[in-house]
């Protein structure tokens, strides 16, 4: 059975996202050891809580994921999804792995309109994205963030409205990002997690 | 196609059980907390929160494997408040599998609690829990709010269980733990809280409106009109309930499609 390695760099939580694999039928671990990240058959990068710390922390792991991102799937998830972008202007602009082109912004202040976007939110599906199989358009996922990503038409699977359209989740060849949590998303997020795992 | 109003059931967990009282006294037995949530996520629960009313530092392990089994069967999203104290605390919470934790007393005595946790985990996992209780007597520097019977008030932030002033008006708080990086404000209101007779509209809708962050009101639902009245009059983004739920009255299916049919957005 292929492994699936659930990168640990001391943010996130990791039991939920492991247990929606075990769930989804995988075999996950959870683990900083660069030479498991280097051998896993796919990796998961989680993430709650800000871009730069997340990047400080991720530091001395950054060469091993990006030299196992060309060599097996990788998906983020939410700040794990941000960190796989090229840059966040969350507490001034800091670069990420760049695996993924586009940038992460924060929501603009509108009046009524509040930050974070917390909850439940429908996904715009573009067709034919294998993350996305026998996930219907307007399906709702959980999410929690106060920075978006903006991406290219090209390298978005869907879109989700909330003050703008932003993009919920991304692709780059094999590398995928959500920004919702799929973990946390009952039955559309465990399906989720299945379709990744038959990608691997 | 929008954001939708979450529906929370909370569960207030004392020795790892869920109890229920009215204003924070009289306790009751209401059953094991993962089985009490289990039901819920599949009633279409938006996210379940549990507050540890025990509280204790030696109690600490006892809430972090409730945490632990919940997160193990549950795949929707866990807050968790309650004798939550340092960045320590916070980080074993979220470890042990909860996504947000709530922070309330420890919030009020030392404020920068609320700055170095949303700078360590992000502003999106810290909810401040803000406890409150009309205050009659209008003083200079405090929030007017009129109640609907027309009498104007301040709300004064309480603490230690409702049971400790603090002479800390309340939405000024709220825009201050707005400000320190709190994510989400879970507003309790020792008026209506255990009463059955409604959310307290008049704050709920002041903070509400006075803040960029959601609000989750919280304390006094007792009919499906009450969860309306919230989002609507009290401009709430969540609303948040107990005993209606642990008790059967009715199920968060029933509300949902109580505000759907009211063009409430709710995820059915």
């Amino acid at each position: 059975m292929k492994t699936i390695v659930i990168i640990d760099y001391g943010l996130g939580n990791l039991r939920s996202v492991l247990r929606g694999l075990e769930k989804a039928g995988a075999r996950a671990v959870v683990s900083a050891d660069t030479s498991a990240i280097a051998a896993a058959d796919a990796l998961v990068l989680p993430g709650v809580g800000a871009f730069r710390d997340g990047m400080g922390m991720l530091g001395p792991l950054e060469g091993t994921v990006r030299a196992a991102a060309r060599e097996v799937p990788v998906l983020g998830i939410c700040l794990g999804m941000q960190m796989l972008m090229e840059s966040s202007d969350e507490g001034g602009l800091q670069a990420g792995l760049g695996l993924i082109p586009g940038d992460v912004r924060r929501f603009p202040r509108v009046p009524g309109m509040k930050v974070p976007h917390m909850g439940w939110n429908t996904l715009e599906v573009r067709e034919g994205e294998p993350l996305f199989e026998g996930i219907a358009d307007g399906s709702y996922v959980y999410f929690v963030h106060s920075y978006y990503a903006s991406a290219a038409p090209a390298h978005t699977m869907t879109t989700t409205e909330y003050i703008c359209p932003f993009a919920s989740s991304v692709r780059n060849g094999s590398v995928y990002g959500v920004q919702f949590h799929p973990e946390k998303s009952g039955a559309v997020g465990l399906r989720l997690l299945k379709n990744y795992i038959d990608l691997i | 196609m929008a954001l939708t109003r979450r529906i929370i059931p909370c569960l207030d967990i004392k020795d790892g059980r869920v109890v229920k009282g009215t204003h924070f006294e009289g306790l009751r037995d209401a059953g094991d907390p993962v089985e009490l949530a289990a039901r819920y996520n599949e009633q279409g629960a938006d996210e379940v929160v549990f507050l540890d009313i025990t509280a204790s530092k030696e109690n600490r392990g006892t809430i972090l494997s409730v945490i632990g089994r919940a997160a193990d069967q549950l795949f929707l999203p866990l807050t968790v408040g309650g004798g939550i104290r340092s960045v320590d605390d916070i980080q074993q919470t979220l470890r042990a599998g909860a996504d947000k934790v709530s922070i309330n007393t420890s919030a009020v005595t030392d404020p920068s609690l609320i700055d170095r946790a949303a700078a360590r985990f992000g502003t999106q996992c810290i909810v401040v829990a803000i406890d409150v209780r009309a205050n009659p007597v209008m003083q200079e520097g405090k929030t007017p709010v009129v109640l609907p019977d027309g009498r104007e008030v301040w709300y004064e932030v309480v603490t230690m269980g409702g049971s400790h002033p603090t002479g800390i008006d309340a939405v000024r708080w709220a825009q201050e733990v707005e400000a320190r990086g709190a994510g989400e404000i879970l507003l309790t209101s020792m008026e209506t809280d255990g009463t059955k007779e409604g959310f307290d509209i008049p704050i709920t809708r002041a903070i509400s409106e006075g803040v960029g962050i959601p609000v989750i009101a919280s304390g006094g639902v007792g009919t499906l009109e009450h969860f309306y009245d919230g989002f609507v009059l009290g401009k709430a983004d969540a609303c948040l309930a107990a005993s209606v739920f642990h008790y059967g009255e009715f199920t968060v299916r029933q509300v949902k499609e109580y505000l759907a049919a009211r063009d409430i957005p709710v995820r059915l």
